[in-house]
Formats: structure tokens, C-alpha cells, sequence
């Protein structure tokens, strides 16, 4: 088998033109947002399959994700003497960064992946190119519904995630440490404050946008029959999980630098 | 039944003028990855006529439905359809002309998470204002053009490949468009199954006087659809007498090396001395 050699000038305009198009798919999925038709029926379908579809995944990452942070951490403080702090070092943990980090990457896994198989499926049989030839816009039926979903389910997966963690971390405080609960629990309350809640509620917002429109992007541009939808999946679950923790890194320094350090 | 109001010849004087034309390719080029597929073709589809186009593989034919469906842009040239610029519309301003030209894909196409109702539902559920009891009529009144009542209820993947391709027809067919476009419509099928698929196409452009495209391999398929007329009566297609079949509205085309070497109907194609041509139809 020969191995065609491609010039790097080739790479590049390869990679730029990647880029163009996935700016273009973005921008499109925003923008159709304000205009019809509206397929909110897709929303909500979408909604349930990403929503409560990753529930149970999304459970069991933030409960013992909150109760490994309370395990690893009791140590520490108990030779300290300061185990009473264990509520405030899970709590901060969870809310800033841990839950939507975490909870990102699940949802990524499960549906960056989904949407890229699923449309890249339609676009090898030709199916994206029929629902365009039966004068239906595809960036407004299928990537624009699947945008939304996963933003606003991320927002709630996040959350509930958070609170799993936080349990997780109460019932490995107080079984495991002898830790009050009511203490727990007040810690875990008390110590946060708006920044905290605003950068772990952001997060997701825009971690959501970037799976929905990562695996769109490599589902509707997959090519090269069921290898090529294959490859899109991969390709889909890895750039939208390092997007994710680059995103995360670039919004934290930048929030920091608007509220300042706690 | 009621022969087809023109002849080809009549047909042939009004595509002179582009306004009678539905699709209209004027000088049209373009090329993948460095090889020029289409090399400026120019040629007209008069209203009511069925146009089969042939060629090798790779000679460019379902490029030509997708360019005239706008799906892809041309290098070069100027596309027209039901009277429009094509080339010059903007993707949003072509689904509104795409509701007026219907496709059948090659692989049919059918979206498979989808049962056979809702595909071929598709369109008139797109259209957001027809009641639904007028969308089960119409969709039962097209699977029954395409005898396939039955499968209402049944995805794509349960389906033969001619179930899928008559469903596809009957999905291209629905909203009643005035330009359809089949693309190999009986590749791959056994020929009892294609006579089926043949039948329908003659069926609809008998009947409801669609202007059609077809891209096909099968040089049969185009002679006998050449050679038959739809009867009402029966219900079948059935043989044209020898003298009356200048009376069909159906056309060849062939491309070679990305040009169009041969545009005219059965007797001209019969009657040409080009080589190529003499090779292809042995």
C-alpha cells in the first residue's frame, strides 16, 4: 500500500477550512435560534434523550466524585485538626469546578458521541442531503434543536450533580468521620458566595454548546461510509472533551480576573 | 388513455425558448479534487418530458441532479429551474424551490429512524399548515399510486430495496412537485422489481405529466419507458404501436469525458453513427 504524502501547506488549509466550517455551523445553530420554523417538538425529544438519558451516569459521577474529594481530603485536615473544614473543601470543589468539569465530560462521552454517529449515519446514506432536497434545513432541524437541549440540560445536570457531590461528601463525613451532619451541611452552605455559583453555573452553559456543537459538527461532515461515521464519533468524544478542559482553564482565569481571588 | 399532449419533435421546437424549459443548464462546469467532472454542458428539460441520462461511472450524472436540486454549486455556469437561478439563490431561497422538485436518491434515502408514514409524511408535516387528516389522505393516496398500502407502519430497514424504492417515490411524489429527479432508480434491483419501479415512473409521467430527470445505467429501462405508454384502463403499462411512439415525451442524454455527446430521442439515439455511441447501445 502506497502512503500518499500531503504537503503541510495542504494541512493547514485543511485545519483553517475545519475551523471555517465549524464557525459557520455554530454560528448557524445560534441564529436559527430567531428564526422559523422553531422545532420545538425536536427540542423537547432531544431534552429527554440528553437530560434524562445521562441522569443515572451524572448521579453516580458527582456522588462519588463528592465522596472520593471528602475521603482523600479527611486525612489531611484530620491531622490538622480542622475535618470541620471537610464541608467547605467538597462544597467549593464540586460547585467551581468539579461538577461542571465532570459532568461535561460524561455528557461529552455520551453525547458528543450519540450525535456524531447518529448524524453522520444520515450523511453518509445521504439522508442530510434528502431532507435538504425535501426543502428542509438541517442546521435548524437537527443541530439547532440538539444545541439547545444540551445547553440547558447541562445547566440542570450540573446542578443536580453538584448536590449528589455534596452528599456523597456528607455521608462519608458522617459515616465514616463522625462529622455532625447539621456541621456538614452549613459549611457546605456558608462558604459559598456568588462568584462561586456563577463561574460553576456558567461553565456548563457554554460546555454544552461545545458538545452539542462538536458532535454535530463531526456528524454532519462525516465522510467515508461506516468507517468514516466511526472515526467521526472518536474524533467528536476527543475534541469535545479537550475543548472542555481548555475552555474550563481560559473561563476560570478570566473569571478570576473579573471577581478577583476568594 | 389519453396520449401525452406533444410530441418530442413539438417539444423540441419550444425548448428553443428556456421559459418552456423547466431545467435549463447553460455551459455548466465543475470538478472534485482536481478532476473536472462536468467539462460545460449545456442542455434543456422541456415541461413534460422525461430525460434519461447516461454515461460511465463517474461520468458526472447524479452530479447534474444535485447541482440541479442546488445541493452542490458549479464551478462555472448558470443553472435554471422552474424558471430560477439556481446558481445564484441563496441556500435558505432554495428550499422554498425544493418544495417544488421532488428526488428519489440512489439508496432511496429514507430516513430509517423514521417509519414509512412519516416518511413520506415528511414534507407536508414540514409545512406546518396542512391538517393532519389531509396529510393521512395524501399519504395514503401516494402509497397506494406505489402499492404499498400495507407498510404504512413499517421502518425502512423492514422493507425490500424495491419497497424502499417505490417508498422513496412516494416520498419524492407527495407534495406533488413539478420536476422529479431519480437517481438510478432501479440500480440494483432484479428485473421484475425494476419493471415495477419502470411502471411507476411512466405511470407518473403519463399520468400527471411530470417533467422528469432520471439517471440510470439500464439502457432497457429508458427504451422501454421509450416504447410504453401508462393505461388507465388496465392500470399497466402497456407496448406503444410502432407508428404512434414519436408521441412519447422522453429524451436521451449521454455524457462523455464530462460533455454532453448525444441529446435526442429514441430514433435519433437508434439512428447515430458516433462510435462511442454505437458501442454503448450494443
Amino acid at each position: 500500500m502506497e502512503l500518499e504524502l500531503i504537503s503541510p501547506a495542504e494541512i493547514i488549509k485543511e485545519k483553517i477550512q475545519a475551523v471555517q466550517d465549524y464557525a459557520v455551523l455554530s454560528g448557524r445553530a445560534i441564529a436559527n435560534l430567531f428564526r422559523h420554523p422553531r422545532y420545538f417538538a425536536d427540542m423537547i425529544q432531544q431534552a429527554d434523550l440528553i437530560g434524562f438519558g445521562s441522569l443515572p451516569i451524572v448521579v453516580l459521577t458527582g456522588f462519588f466524585t463528592g465522596a472520593v474529594l471528602a475521603l482523600n481530603s479527611a486525612n489531611t485536615l484530620q491531622r490538622f485538626g480542622s475535618l470541620s473544614l471537610i464541608g467547605q473543601l467538597v462544597s467549593v470543589g464540586m460547585v467551581r469546578e468539579l461538577g461542571p468539569v465532570l459532568t461535561g465530560l460524561m455528557v461529552a462521552g455520551r453525547n458528543a458521541s450519540g450525535m456524531a454517529s447518529e448524524l453522520g449515519s444520515m450523511s453518509v446514506t445521504e439522508q442530510i442531503d434528502a431532507m435538504r432536497a425535501l426543502g428542509t434545513d438541517p442546521m435548524k432541524k437537527l443541530v439547532t434543536p440538539r444545541t439547545v437541549a444540551t445547553v440547558v440540560m447541562l445547566f440542570f445536570l450540573t446542578i443536580i450533580s453538584d448536590l449528589l457531590g455534596l452528599i456523597g461528601g456528607s455521608i462519608v463525613s458522617t459515616l465514616l468521620f463522625g462529622m455532625d451532619a447539621h456541621q456538614y451541611w452549613t459549611s457546605t452552605y456558608q462558604i459559598l458566595v456568588f462568584q462561586d455559583v456563577f463561574t460553576g453555573l456558567i461553565k456548563p452553559l457554554l460546555f454544552g454548546f461545545i458538545i452539542a456543537t462538536i458532535g454535530c459538527y463531526y456528524g454532519m461532515f462525516a465522510r467515508g461510509g461506516t468507517q468514516g461515521v466511526g472515526r467521526a464519533t472518536t474524533q467528536a468524544v476527543v475534541a469535545s472533551s479537550v475543548l472542555i478542559l481548555l475552555v474550563d482553564f481560559f473561563v476560570t482565569k478570566l473569571l478570576i480576573s473579573v471577581f478577583g481571588y476568594r | 388513455m389519453a396520449a401525452p399532449p406533444t410530441t418530442v419533435t413539438e417539444q423540441k421546437a419550444q425548448a428553443t425558448d428556456s421559459t418552456s424549459a423547466v431545467i435549463v443548464f447553460e455551459d455548466v462546469a465543475i470538478g472534485f479534487e482536481g478532476k473536472q467532472v462536468l467539462d460545460g454542458i449545456s442542455f434543456q428539460l422541456p415541461r413534460g418530458e422525461t430525460k434519461a441520462l447516461f454515461g460511465v461511472a463517474g461520468s458526472g450524472k447524479s452530479t447534474i441532479l444535485k447541482l440541479a436540486l442546488g445541493l452542490i454549486k458549479p464551478d462555472s455556469g448558470r443553472i435554471q429551474v422552474l424558471g430560477q437561478d439556481v446558481t445564484a439563490m441563496k441556500e435558505e431561497d432554495l428550499f422554498e424551490l425544493r418544495r417544488n422538485v421532488g428526488i428519489v436518491f440512489q439508496e432511496s434515502a429514507l430516513f430509517d429512524s423514521l417509519t414509512v408514514r412519516e416518511n413520506v409524511a415528511f414534507r407536508l408535516l414540514e409545512e406546518g399548515d396542512i391538517p393532519e387528516e389531509e396529510i393521512e389522505r395524501r399519504v395514503r393516496e401516494v402509497l397506494s399510486f406505489v402499492e404499498l398500502e400495507h407498510t404504512v407502519d413499517m421502518y425502512p430497514s423492514e422493507l425490500s430495496g424495491g419497497m424502499r424504492r417505490r417508498v422513496a417515490i412516494a416520498r419524492a411524489i407527495v407534495s406533488r412537485p413539478e420536476v422529479l429527479l431519480y437517481d438510478s432508480p432501479t440500480g440494483g434491483l432484479d428485473p421484475v422489481t425494476s419493471n415495477t419501479i419502470i411502471e411507476l415512473i411512466v405511470k407518473q409521467r403519463d399520468v400527471y405529466k411530470t417533467s422528469s430527470l432520471m439517471v440510470t445505467h439500464r439502457l432497457q429501462d429508458a427504451f422501454t419507458m421509450a416504447t410504453h405508454r401508462f393505461s388507465r384502463k388496465t392500470n399497466h403499462m402497456e407496448p406503444i404501436p410502432k407508428g404512434e411512439r414519436g408521441e412519447v415525451p422522453m429524451a436521451f442524454l449521454i455524457l462523455k469525458d464530462g460533455k454532453v455527446i448525444f441529446d435526442g430521442d429514441a430514433h435519433e439515439l437508434a439512428a447515430s453513427k458516433d462510435p462511442y455511441i454505437r458501442e454503448y447501445l450494443s
